[in-house]
């Protein structure tokens, strides 16, 4: 074995090799958030070692349902996604935004802009890291770009996992953002796994990922651990549980304002915000202001906010969306259609987080198409 | 002079996209002005002057701890050293907003998003539909237009309040109404007495107020319900609905399309808005809750 190497692709990393590799990043001031074990589903927390990750587990998913279960291998990223998503490290669920206090007959402005620490994410999938470009053009591409996100992302190092393991509710396959990634990576591994525990192919993707493998001792990988690896993620794109069409959907959506199938759906949806909340690309945010009892010092805390609220539309007199129908509908139709013209893009990934963790069990893949298929039997009008 | 008010909402917009966009910068209230007996006008002074604004845009008006909220702008683009804004007192904040007093500060971020398009209607006639509150974003427009007379054909005015009592602006309605070069018609929804006005919807002084169907600008604010009558009403005269432009409102609360809250249908009304070509937001007019 030798200790780093050319860069490239294709270099094989055992798992005291991903162990160097945490070390590695933690010696150059990131923090690490990767996978584990908490109260019965794989959430994304702060890790110290390997040993911290999620070794033999996996899961079970159907739309409203999620369990683990063990595996009979001890593989460390061979489960599905869980309920939580980076999101919440780039655009935290609660943020002070400023303080103020008041200064002579008036009042001052505090920015509260700490400079972001170093962070980095182990074991992003291809469809997190393409709900990650799906957020940049969000919260950065715009004529205003929000700085908190701004000054985390540029802090980030990203070590991406290739998919092996999709879930029964994945479908990004069929929206083309997984379960490969052909960039968005600093380093990438795809898992192979072994009797005697896994190894991985890994890939840079940028300069500082190939700084950083230099520092780990791996070696290359031979044509037969490549070819391995790359079957593991075809098999992925087969082995999806659901599948969408997002040039149907969106052509429908975009039509299908007064589709019946709103008042089917409203019966089902309880307006729990669930779907919001563990989807990777909401970006919906509230702001709330405070001041203490004594009026002197306020604060601006930003939180994540969900559309199927029925105060989000509130105006003067009430809300504009009042119905569930309407709301489900505008968080669909946003998604799958209007994202499109807002950003140049689809809002969903297919991660199947939002169909995994609907208490009622709603399906996005489903609610598209009975919508397409009524618009089309309509005429699509 | 007026292809200047493009480079003002392009520098102002400049201007806004400082670093940060969410974070508010206290201005002094030079005077309070009571409009109504629920609304009011305050005259800010933004620190270091102004920065200028484009008849239509909107700040977002903070009161310290209480909340912010979108506000228009209802002063006189010629007058850019003080900030004006005109505030009916509805909830929280507002009724906040009510109680500030000469010397207090509030906390401003803007302007924000699009101006009425008073330079398409050069060498046109102008008609100006307002409903309650919605004449104090149209107000900077049409002093505007008045600023520059010369450059506009006829311009009308057609302004509905719910009662005498809630009429905004009588100072400018009177002098505004003492010119010969500019059309004032004010409407009631319910008279008082002493009223001897038009009573009635707003959209009903469309029909018979003078301009050129085939040669006007419309510009149009005011509650949704009203806006769409007044725009039909509009097109009824003949006024092709590409010449016509509204303001609209939806909740608020960033005012620089990262929030979320404003959206109607693809649009984000803070951003893409407050003031559109009607053929923009048609679509979404007819349909419920969206
Ligand atoms: C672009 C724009 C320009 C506006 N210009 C003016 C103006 O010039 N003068 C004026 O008096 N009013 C204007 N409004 C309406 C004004 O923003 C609301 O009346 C105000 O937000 C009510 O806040 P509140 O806290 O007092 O009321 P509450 O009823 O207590 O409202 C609670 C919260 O709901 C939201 N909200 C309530 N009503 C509205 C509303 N109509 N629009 C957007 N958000 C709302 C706000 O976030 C508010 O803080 C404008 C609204 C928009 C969108
Ligand atoms: S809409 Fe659902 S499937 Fe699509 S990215 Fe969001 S949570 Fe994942
Ligand atoms: S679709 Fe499901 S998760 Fe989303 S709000 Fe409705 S019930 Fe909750
Ligand atoms: S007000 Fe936040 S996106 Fe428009």
């Amino acid at each position: 074995m030798t200790t780093g190497s050319t860069g490239g692709d294709g270099l094989l990393l055992e798992v005291a090799g991903l162990e160097a590799l945490l070390a590695a990043l933690r010696r150059h001031g990131y923090g690490l958030v990767g996978p584990r074990v908490r109260d019965g589903a794989v959430v994304y927390d702060t890790l110290g070692s390997v040993a911290d990750l999620p070794a033999g587990w996996t899961d079970e998913q159907e739309a409203g349902r999620y369990r683990l279960v063990r595996r009979n291998d001890a593989a460390l990223f061979g489960f599905g996604l869980g309920p939580h998503s980076w999101k919440r490290f780039l655009f935290p669920p609660s943020t002070v935004l400023w303080h103020a206090r008041r200064a002579d007959g008036g009042f001052e402005v505090v920015a509260e802009t700490p400079p972001a620490a170093p962070l980095a994410l182990v074991g992003v999938r291809p469809c997190e890291l393409a709900a990650l470009a799906v957020q940049d053009r969000v919260l950065l591409g715009g004529p205003w770009a929000d700085p908190d996100y701004r000054a985390r992302r540029e802090a980030l190092f990203v070590v991406a996992v290739h998919c092996t393991r999709p879930g029964a509710t994945c479908f990004c396959a069929s929206l083309g953002t997984g379960p490969r990634a052909p960039s968005g990576f600093d380093l990438a591994l795809t898992e192979i796994p072994r009797p005697d525990g896994p190894a991985f192919l890994l890939e840079t993707g940028t300069a500082a990922g190939e700084a950083l493998a230099a520092e780990v001792p791996c070696r290359p990988a031979s044509d037969a651990e490549r070819r391995e690896a790359e079957s593991a993620v075809a098999a992925a794109a087969g082995a999806m549980g659901r599948a969408l069409d997002p040039q149907a959907a969106r052509g429908a959506l975009g039509t299908a304002w007064e589709s019946p199938r709103w008042e089917a759906v409203a019966r089902r949806c309880l307006a729990c915000g669930n779907c919001t909340l563990v989807c990777p690309t909401c970006f919906c945010s509230t702001v709330e202001d405070t001041s203490d009892l004594a009026g002197e010092t306020a604060a601006r805390t930003r939180r994540w906010d969900t559309c199927f609220g029925v105060g989000f539309s509130y105006v003067h007199g009430g809300s504009v969306r009042t119905s569930v129908a309407a709301r489900y509908r505008q968080w669909i139709t946003h998604k799958l259609a209007t994202w499109h013209e807002q950003f140049g893009t689809c809002g969903c990934v297919g991660c199947g987080r939002c169909i995994t963790w609907c208490p009622a069990g709603i399906d996005i893949t489903e609610e598209a198409r009975a919508v397409a298929g009524r618009s089309a039997g309509r005429g699509a009008s | 002079m007026s292809a200047s008010l493009e480079e003002a909402s392009a520098a102002v917009a400049d201007a806004a996209r400082s670093p940060d966009p969410m974070r508010t910068t206290p201005c002094r209230v030079r005077r309070v002005l009571r409009e109504t007996a629920d609304t009011f006008t305050l005259v800010l002074e933004p620190p270091g002057g102004s920065l200028g604004f484009a008849p239509g845009q909107f700040d977002m008006l903070y009161a310290f701890g209480a909340g912010e909220v979108p506000i228009s702008i209802s002063g006189d683009p010629g007058v850019p050293e003080v900030l004006v804004h005109t505030i009916r007192a509805v909830g929280s904040v507002t009724r906040m907003m009510q109680r500030l007093r000469p010397g207090d500060r509030v906390g401003v971020r803007g302007p924000f998003g699009t101006s009425w398009p008073v330079d398409l209607a050069h060498g046109h006639d102008v008609v100006v539909i307002a409903g309650g509150i919605g004449l104090a974003p149209l107000r900077p427009a049409l002093l505007h237009l008045l600023a520059h007379r010369g450059l506009y054909g006829r311009l009308v005015l057609l302004y509905g309040a719910r009662t005498p009592k809630d009429i905004l602006f009588p100072r400018d309605l009177r002098e505004w109404r003492g010119r010969f070069d500019v059309a004032v018609e004010v409407t009631v929804d319910r008279a008082s007495p002493d009223w001897q006005g038009a009573v009635g919807v707003v959209t009903r002084l469309v029909d018979r107020a003078p301009f050129d169907p085939g040669s006007t600008l419309g510009l149009v604010c005011g509650p949704e319900v009203m806006i769409r009558f007044a725009v039909a009403a509009l097109e009824r005269r003949g006024v092709p609905s590409s010449e016509i432009h509204v303001s609209l409102e939806r909740n608020m609360k960033c005012a620089v399309g990262l929030c979320g809250h404003c959206q109607m249908g693809p649009v984000f009304v803070c951003r893409d808005g407050p003031v559109f070509p009607y053929e923009r937001v048609r679509p979404f007019f007819g349909l419920r809750e969206v």
